[in-house]
């Protein structure tokens, strides 16, 4: 790797040569990725690849052996500011077993910016309100999150990242189990952050209804990144100025797959 | 009715019901939100093992029992964060070892079963007015705690890994879980016994769950719900002289029983009316 380009925009997440083991067994080795602020980057894999494990080491959750990780210009182990980093789990982790609506799930998302104890204040309930209406659930609000449909669910989780108004959001599978709806109001809530200023990393399959809006893809096989492509310029240019729909432009979407998608 | 206000030990049991029926649910709706339903039970029964400890060394039983019980919740928070003991597993050992660890050293120290029996099922006539004083605190204590700590304690019990991404020291929420779990057992020892206190604990959130969707409907109803079986039960306990722990606990099995039967109804005319009236859906 070069130095530092003095084109490229700040580093939203670095990860320099990381080695994680899950009960014994490697399964990542060495594995190197830079995302820039601005960037939609999907990291892509067949089962097993460790592509989830790359996600969850990079915001804490998996003990990391050796390497190195970097969110938005700080050390992991130093980053406090948790509120600039908005995180989707897989949808099947959270199950829990008291009814909670979408409003106290969402809510739940806004801890990092709430003082420590005392009743939410407006700021907070403004920013709850508007991550719902942004993910399109504003008539479900006082439902129980267990009776909405899965793709509705998975907005409740995306809902309760933006809660906290982050500049880096990462989503370990949003796709999965997602109804088309969801999948394009998915599409279209990463092209709003990204126009805000903000970051994207997610986890997927199969990019389906987000191809148009990522712009690079790095594909994880057997712990090691194999593969790294940036989309071409007429495909970022395109995906940058008209993303939700682009039936004049003169570029057509990426539609064509990209390398490693899909692969079970 | 009244006339029971005139005997002292009716006056403390009934305020130590009260202290009870509201601590139980508030801190046993977090233990069902997190699947850990049946940890009040095994920090019971270890508990019981406490309390066998003072009755043997003499000690105050209320306050060997809540070092035992505290021990004993951090012991299991410790093997299901460290090591690959799953959850249940663990449980089950320490069930298994406070029960039999209680009932041991209760022969050792000479006691009868009469005396055990009085700390497994509850007995409204053995609260003394020390032990009301310490029941009192710390129930207040396990109030403050879970009303400060509620929107940190739901976003653990929700989705540990979300709520650690957030920054929220999962494993110290954890921890501070289980202990006030263990802090709740003691204090409903005397009232509903440490063998049904868990019942306490997870009957009145199973039957708020019957009439809420949300987390804070089914958390104020289950302390609701609780502190009425809690005071129902040692009213009843006295008129047809029974001991409180059971009473009190078919109690709120009865209204479990009777909310889960109307919603049960409720959803069944809803469905048929949404069929009759197709199309507007």
């Amino acid at each position: 790797m070069t130095p530092s380009e003095p084109a490229q925009p700040p580093v939203a997440l670095q990860v320099r040569g990381l080695d994680v083991d899950l009960a014994g067994r490697s399964v990542l080795r060495n594995v190197d990725l830079t995302v820039h602020r601005g960037e939609v980057v999907a990291v892509l894999g067949a089962n097993g690849s460790g592509k989830s494990t790359l996600v969850r080491a990079a915001v804490g959750l998996v003990p990391v052996r050796a390497g190195s990780i970097e969110l938005l210009g700080t050390p992991l182990a130093s980053f406090r500011e948790r509120h600039r980093l908005g995180y989707v789990p897989q949808r099947s982790a959270g199950v829990a077993g008291v009814p909670a609506t979408v409003r106290e799930v969402v809510l739940s998302g806004r801890l990092a910016r709430r003082r420590f104890a005392g009743p939410a204040r407006r700021a907070d309930r403004e920013a709850v309100d508007r991550a719902i209406e942004h993910v399109g659930l504003e008539q479900y609000r006082r439902r129980a999150v267990t009776e909405l449909s899965g793709g509705q669910h998975q907005r409740v989780l995306i809902a309760r990242a933006l809660a906290c108004e982050p500049e880096l959001l990462v989503m370990d599978e949003p796709l999965a189990g997602v109804d088309a709806a969801s999948g394009a109001k998915l599409a279209e809530v990463v092209a709003d952050l990204v126009a805000a200023g903000g970051t994207v990393v997610l986890v997927e399959h199969e990019l389906g209804p987000l191809r148009p809006v990522v712009d690079r893809a790095v594909v994880v096989h057997d712990g090691r990144v194999v593969h790294d492509s940036p989309a071409d310029d007429a495909h970022v240019r395109e995906a940058h100025s008209e993303r939700h729909t682009h039936p004049h432009s003169a570029e057509p979407a990426r539609l064509e797959p990209f390398p490693g998608e899909g692969v079970l | 009715m009244l006339e029971l206000l005139d005997y002292p030990f009716m006056r403390m049991a009934l305020v130590a019901a009260v202290v009870t029926g509201l601590t139980a649910p508030a801190i046993g709706t977090f233990l069902v939100q997190r699947r850990l339903a049946l940890l009040g039970d095994g920090i019971g029964h270890v508990a019981l093992t406490g309390v066998a400890l003072g009755l043997l060394t003499g000690i105050a039983p209320l306050a060997t029992a809540i070092a035992a019980a505290a021990i004993g919740a951090l012991i299991i928070e410790l093997l299901r964060t460290f090591t690959r003991t799953s959850g249940d597993l663990a449980l089950a050992m320490l069930f298994y070892g406070g029960l039999a660890g209680g009932v041991l050293l209760t022969n050792l120290a000479g006691d009868s079963a009469a005396t055990l029996n009085r700390y497994l099922f509850g007995s409204i006539v053995t609260v003394s007015s020390d032990d009301l004083t310490v029941v009192v605190a710390l129930g207040a204590i396990v109030l403050l705690v879970v009303a400060l700590a509620t929107p940190q304690l739901f976003a653990v019990c929700q989705d540990e890994d979300h709520a650690r991404v957030s920054g929220v020291p999962v494993r110290l929420y954890g921890i501070l879980i289980a202990v006030l779990a263990a802090v709740t057992i003691t204090v409903a020892m005397r009232t509903v016994g440490l063998l049904l206190v868990s019942a306490l604990m997870i009957v009145p959130v199973a039957a708020a769950q019957q009439m809420s969707r949300s987390f804070r409907g089914t958390h104020l109803w289950a302390m609701a719900i609780g502190l009425a079986a809690a005071v129902g039960g040692v009213v009843v306990s006295f008129e047809i002289d029974t001991q409180p722990g059971p009473t009190i606990v078919m109690l709120a099995l009865a209204t479990f029983a009777v909310l889960a039967a109307a919603r049960g109804l409720v959803t069944l005319v809803l469905r048929r009316r949404s069929t009759t009236s197709r199309g507007d859906v």
